[in-house]
């Protein structure tokens, strides 16, 4: 995992001195709110329905142990002693006092931690797939390739007020796309050309919100050493002719759909043929530096435990269930990843206490080389623990909460904070999300439905991902009642998709029904070896329409 | 007229007057003997008379396009970038493209609405100088200048980026 040099250190103490003197002049009354808003928020500093919160950068996803327990430590001194795991691979405070706020980036600073640019309308926190490097399937590890966009992108002069928010995401398996690349501002997926160079397929103009889209391909092949000359021509092209008379038209999608994709690509092109040959072209060298920091762990020798495995599957049904739905194989033999669910039924998804993070933390340094990894669907991921631990340290989860067997199925919701305290939200999620897992608590049942996406939104925002959702629930106001609409077959992967409406909305009190209306349905029609999103694409969605409005 | 602001952050008496855009079928007001920034497509229409006026510079607002300078910039002793509200971002590809594309050698200056905390992002981009909006504190604009010691990316002001400033 990269490591903080003197420069980087530096300009991260810069930055907190820097938002101190902000906030004080925020303070003495200095600066309007409108001149705070873009300096806070480019901190990670919201102002919320019931307290600010602060959203705190997780690079592409990766944590330390210590990094953890000083997280737990800044939640209990500053907060109310529990954190939220965001659908971005970050982490968010939902209590703390302005005035504070400097104190606490200080105190992240110290661990090699910030909150730069993880809001605002710049460029984002840069995510990636969670099992990056240790997947056997992808064809580089794509995180050195996301720290080096972190640091192009961090404090960049040009591009610190786009018309809004810029989110890239990078991808480098060929079969899966965790990081969901089609639906961002700019999808990188990492590829060979036909003599064998590593390269980039370049994506812009997907994103969910208001009008969801998937992102077209504006260049097949982008030579690696280009990365950065060829994405800031991207973002100058999107600073420049991006609208900024209409909020709701000025993400580049818009401008994306405007231009047409060739239109925008020619426009692309034309700016990089200008500074490609720029210093500011990447060197071999320097991304060899980057590749240093993200080597593999001293891995121990092994085999893979299959025997052992398979003898404590079979002594243990509980255990044989998580080994199945919630570890995952490893590149190197002997070894798995394992991913803790946050998807206890009755705490909101993504939502730790200090004392988890702790244990995370404690766990990360006795199974994972102190290492853990937040994902998207807001679980953590202990990527390398040997195989002939399992047992022992499943065990150890069950009682901390985190050994819930429903990776990706209908229970492991993706969920906004929603209108319990988001600002922007029309609807609440969490009770939402919490209902359908109480309906839905019979696991058995659950694994026979296989793996479905049920992403919840409390607004347009879209921060559940709701579209792209295999079942979509998006919280909508109507004359200032809450109710729900239901999307089905949006798909996240390569085969992105925005899901279809269903039709008119629900109230909350009749989502569970609903849903439960939706996958009697795909029971009923499913053949053997139909997930829910085949069944689906096979009939369509009128059966399902038939049935919900009957 | 108020100060403005250098990239040292040294504060020095404004010698310019911006001349705004006539309303439509009105003609261009040039105050004699003074020095003056003239909407810039004007001065392209009328570039004869004012070429090699020392007297006379440029303003480019948000949205036009400083292409249309490109082969002239250096015709001119300074041309001004307007923000017409400080989170509209566009003036800083503009500074940069009359740097770093066409070559613009002269004094460019930062007019509009300019506050404290835009300055170093706008010195990075190639302003030279900064019409601090009046109500702001003219007097912070050297430390707001100066928080970072360095930054990630070549910009106007370095060719290098740090990568590169790291392997040497």
């Amino acid at each position: 995992m990269y490591v903080y040099d003197e420069h980087d250190r530096q300009m991260a103490a810069e930055r907190v001195a820097q938002f101190r003197d902000q906030t004080e002049r925020a303070l003495a009354g200095e600066l309007a709110e409108d001149e705070f808003l873009p300096l806070r928020l480019q901190n990670g500093l919201y102002v919320q329905r019931l307290a600010p919160m602060l959203r705190i950068c997780v690079p592409y996803g990766m944590l330390r142990s210590t990094q953890l327990r000083r997280l737990a430590r800044i939640t209990r001194d500053y907060d109310k002693g529990y954190a939220h795991f965001t659908t971005r691979q970050n982490i968010q405070l939902n209590w703390p006092n302005l005035e504070d706020v400097p104190d606490i980036l200080a105190e992240l600073a110290e661990v090699e931690m910030h909150s730069n640019q993880t809001s605002g309308n710049c460029i984002r926190n840069t995510t990636t797939d969670q099992f990056s490097g240790v997947q056997s399937d992808e064809l580089t590890d794509p995180r050195p390739y996301c720290e080096i966009i972190r640091q192009w992108s961090t404090f960049h002069p040009e591009f610190a007020y786009l018309p809004r928010k810029f989110k890239v995401a990078v991808n480098a398996s060929e079969k899966t796309d965790r990081a969901a690349i089609q639906v961002h501002d700019i999808g990188l997926q990492i590829v060979r050309n036909e003599v064998g160079e590593l390269g980039f397929r370049v994506h812009v103009g997907g994103g969910l919100g208001r009008t969801p889209m998937v992102a077209p391909v504006i260049r097949e092949f982008l030579p690696e050493l280009d990365l950065l000359t060829y994405l800031e021509s991207v973002l100058r092209v999107y600073n420049r002719y991006g609208r900024r008379d209409n909020k709701f038209k000025a993400r580049i999608k818009i401008l994306v759909k405007a231009l047409t994709p060739e239109g925008f690509a020619e426009k692309v092109e034309a700016e990089w043929s200008h500074i490609k040959d720029s210093p500011s072209r990447l060197t071999p060298e320097a991304i060899d530096r980057i590749k240093a920091y993200f080597t593999e762990p001293a891995y121990a020798s092994l085999d893979n435990a299959t025997e052992l495995l398979a003898q404590q599957r079979f002594e243990n049904r509980g255990f044989d269930q998580w080994l199945k739905y919630n570890v995952d194989i490893h590149k190197k033999p002997g070894y798995a990843i394992v991913s803790l669910t946050m998807k206890e039924t009755g705490i909101p998804p993504g939502d730790v206490t200090d004392r988890q993070l702790e244990q995370i933390a404690d766990l990360a340094d006795e199974y994972s080389f102190g290492e853990v990894r937040v994902t998207h669907e807001q679980n953590v991921v202990l990527a390398d623990v040997r195989q002939d631990q399992l047992l022992e340290l499943w065990e150890q989860l069950g009682p901390m909460g985190f050994a819930t067997a429903n990776l990706n199925m209908l229970t492991d919701i993706i969920c906004c904070p929603g209108g319990d305290f988001c600002a922007l939200a029309n609807a609440k999620s969490i009770p939402v999300a919490e209902a359908i897992q109480r309906r839905f608590d019979n696991l058995d049942f659950l694994y026979d439905l296989g793996e479905i996406d049920l992403n919840i939104s409390g607004c347009m925002n879209a921060c559940g991902h709701h579209h792209v959702g295999n079942i979509g629930v998006l919280g909508v106001d109507k004359k200032g009642q809450e109710f729900y609409q239901v999307s089905l077959g949006g798909a996240s992967q390569h085969d992105a998709t925005i899901g279809k409406i269903l039709g008119p909305s629900f109230a909350q009190d009749d989502m569970p029904d609903v849903i439960a209306k939706i996958i009697d349905v795909y029971v009923n029609k499913r053949t053997e070896e139909e997930s829910f999103l085949d069944t689906y694409r096979r009939v369509g969605i009128d059966p399902f329409k038939e049935r919900v409005y009957a | 007229m108020p100060d403005v602001i250098f990239r040292d952050g040294s504060i020095r008496q404004n010698q310019w007057n911006v001349v705004s855009r006539p309303d439509s079928g009105e003609a261009l007001d040039v105050p004699e003997q003074k020095r003056v920034l003239i909407p810039a497509d004007l001065w392209l229409e009328n570039r004869e008379r004012f070429a090699g006026n020392e007297d006379v510079g440029v303003w480019l607002d948000s949205h036009d396009e400083p292409e249309i300078l490109a082969d002239y910039v250096n015709e001119l002793p300074m041309i001004a970038v307007n923000f017409p509200k400080f989170s509209d971002g566009r003036g800083y590809s503009i500074a940069r493209l009359l740097r770093e594309r066409f070559g613009f050698k002269n004094e460019l200056r930062a007019i509009g609405d300019v506050l404290l905390d835009q300055l170093q992002f706008m010195k990075r981009c190639g302003f030279d100088t900064y019409e601090l909006r009046p109500d702001k504190d003219i007097r912070k604009a050297a430390r707001c200048l100066n928080f970072f010691s360095q930054g990630y990316q070549a910009a106007t002001d370095t060719d290098l980026p740090l990568f590169r400033r790291r392997a040497s």
